[in-house]
């Protein structure tokens, strides 16, 4: 369904570990919402001199008070500081939901949610649907410390099994997820895998799950300014089903991709083979694409 | 009773001054999604190319104070695209689209208008001079726009293929000595009217990286930042050919935006960085400048259109502000 654009009003701001958790009255939002999507958001008031938006992926919709919408974020800049200071009743603009949900399996599968930082927010609204088709959700979870980690707990309590990795062994197994994942997908015998995670995840992930034939769908946090489609600010080298590698915005296109559609090589680069690089012919028949 | 926001484009009348500005609204398409584009005066679309276009690597884009600097490199479908998809969509939805052309010789441009020209319901063609121009003595980065003799030589090439009742359009770079002699040339060359301003050249460092924050290292700067040199570009032009009609872009993000570069003599004004934050600004805008103008008393806004340049003692008698 179409995003819209609303003002809604911040209902709750919690400290989640070394995140910040809020929760907005957005029930246009909230009914449109599926798992997967994000809302953009406009920070710094109405005057404001920072004029990108702020781009969040949707941790969870809940029915009360009509509808709401959280999201989780960490403070980076002056942007994400600015939001981080706003309290209940402040009103917020939102966009939203904005881009492609997560597909999810017709039938039931064993299916593999991997998560890194706040990346592993849009995963729990994603187990509750996969819950609703009869699909078991296992989690593994990564950051670098274990105040990094979000949501072990409810990963733990709605997922068949939670495997956690800290780079400093403070909480789980020390290394990074990519280290754990070869054991996790054979231990939870996975069909489908679901990310979100850095593009050096994202790229571990779809490797190792070309090996076993297993699909990978991957949702890339790349920074956006619009979050609408008009800045051309988040395009990365995606292969589409005629074999042709085209430049694709992450906002309308994704944020959602199947992983080995995307060259997670060639990601902030402009590949010589992609339709309109530099020395590109269009009259000439399309070469291999064996990168 | 509302104001009249009827304007012209040259011999063409517009619903509303308040237009979308290039590469800021795609071909209206994501926009649409929010507002009701068939009531924005026009849409002006992305630069179209020749050929499809991948653009520029990423990081394209740096959040400045009050400003946006980018650097996307004119990712594009191309012409064959945008014919076949882009501008049909725009029409079915009531929309009047302004395209805008970019190219590298002024072979492309006259190319890209003779393609324009075939197709039905192009409302008028805004020439991209903010490209590098490929034969002009080998200089990199030295635009079209940068220098008379070239910026006339695409309008020339424009105006030779394109249909005569297509109005064009040559879109003006505030990085010159003296934008009067660009404008002076494009029209001298055949243009209908003069748009202005386009990005103004900057670059940012990432302090962390300790590398340039973009991928092409420099970009251009828009966004409320450079609203006064867009409207310095207009007030100067309109003073020189005060006859020309003018489309004014450059930090508009409320109402009153609008108001003063039409007071410094723009027919239209393009809303384009502020669409990237509010994405229904446009409607919002137009709204504004009703209100704007029924604050004042105005009727009509094709009145205020270049008013800042009367002599301040009729302003004021205007007004009865004087005592």
């Amino acid at each position: 369904m179409a995003p819209v654009q609303v003002r809604g009003t911040v209902l709750t701001v919690r400290r989640v570990d070394a995140y910040i958790a809020m929760t907005v009255v957005a029930p246009a939002i909230a009914t449109r919402f599926r798992p997967g999507q994000f809302i953009a958001i406009a920070v710094g008031g109405a005057q404001t001199s920072m004029l990108a938006r702020r781009a969040f992926a949707v941790h969870d919709v809940r029915p009360d008070h009509g509808g709401t919408v959280e999201f989780v974020f960490a403070v980076t800049g002056p942007g994400t500081g600015w939001l981080a200071e706003c309290r209940s009743r402040d009103v917020l603009d939102v966009v939203g939901p904005l881009g492609r949900p997560f597909p999810v399996p017709r039938d039931p599968a064993s299916c593999l949610l991997v998560g890194v930082g706040a990346g592993s927010a849009p995963l729990f609204a994603l187990a509750a649907r996969l819950a609703e088709r009869g699909c078991q959700a296992d989690f593994l979870l990564g950051a670098p410390s274990a105040d990094r980690v979000f949501g072990a707990l409810t990963a733990r309590r709605t997922g068949r099994s939670a495997v956690i990795t800290t780079a400093d062994g403070s909480l789980g197994a020390r290394g990074s997820v990519t280290d754990m994942l070869a054991t996790v997908v054979q231990q939870a015998r996975t069909d489908v895998i679901y990310g979100c995670a850095p593009v050096s995840v994202l790229r571990a992930v779809s490797a190792l799950a070309g090996r076993y034939a297993i699909p990978v769908q991957a949702l890339v946090a790349e920074p956006m300014a619009c979050g609408t489609g008009i800045c051309m600010g988040c395009v990365l080298p995606v292969v589409g089903t005629d074999g042709i590698t085209r430049m694709v915005r992450a906002c309308v296109d994704g944020p959602v991709f199947r992983g080995d559609h995307v060259r997670w090589d060639d990601v902030g680069t402009i590949p010589f083979d992609a339709l309109g690089a530099p020395g590109w012919k269009p009259r000439q028949p399309e070469a291999g694409h064996a990168g | 009773m509302p104001a009249d926001l009827r304007t012209r484009l040259a011999h063409v009348e517009l619903p509303s001054p308040v237009l979308t500005a290039a590469g800021c609204a795609g071909a209206g398409r994501e926009l649409a999604q929010f507002i009701d584009i068939a009531r924005v005066g026009a849409v002006i679309t992305k630069s179209v190319t020749l050929e499809p276009r991948a653009g520029n690597p990423v990081p394209r884009l740096a959040e400045t104070p009050s400003g946006m600097l980018s650097a996307g490199g004119l990712q594009g479908p191309g012409i064959d695209a945008f014919l076949q998809r882009d501008l049909p969509w725009l029409l079915s939805r009531g929309a009047r689209a302004v395209v805008s052309i970019a190219g590298h010789t002024a072979r492309e441009y006259a190319e890209l208008a003779t393609r324009l020209s075939d197709a039905a319901g192009v409302t008028a063609i805004e020439v991209n001079l903010g490209c590098p121009d490929a034969e002009g003595g080998g200089r990199p980065g030295r635009l079209f726009a940068h220098d008379p003799a070239s910026a006339g030589q695409v309008v020339a090439a424009v105006r030779g293929s394109g249909r005569w009742d297509i109005p064009v359009f040559a879109k003006l770079s505030p990085d010159v000595t003296d934008i009067v002699a660009v404008a002076r040339a494009c029209v001298t060359a055949g243009a209908d009217g003069l748009s202005m301003i386009n990005t103004l050249p900057g670059m940012a460092i990432d302090v962390a990286t300790m590398r340039p924050t973009l991928a092409a290292v420099h970009g251009g700067l828009s966004g409320p930042a450079i609203r006064p040199v867009a409207v310095r570009c207009v007030w100067q032009v309109r003073e020189a050919l005060p006859d020309v009609p003018l489309i004014g872009a450059g930090g508009v993000r409320a109402g009153t935006d609008v108001l003063e570069l039409m007071l410094a003599g723009a027919s239209m004004v393009a809303v384009g960085t502020a669409l990237f934050h509010d994405p229904s600004a446009c409607a919002r805008i137009q709204r504004e400048l009703e209100e704007e103008l029924l604050a004042r008393g105005i009727d009509r806004v094709a009145d205020i259109i270049g008013l800042a340049h009367q002599p301040a003692v009729f302003a004021a008698d205007r007004h009865g502000r004087l005592s």
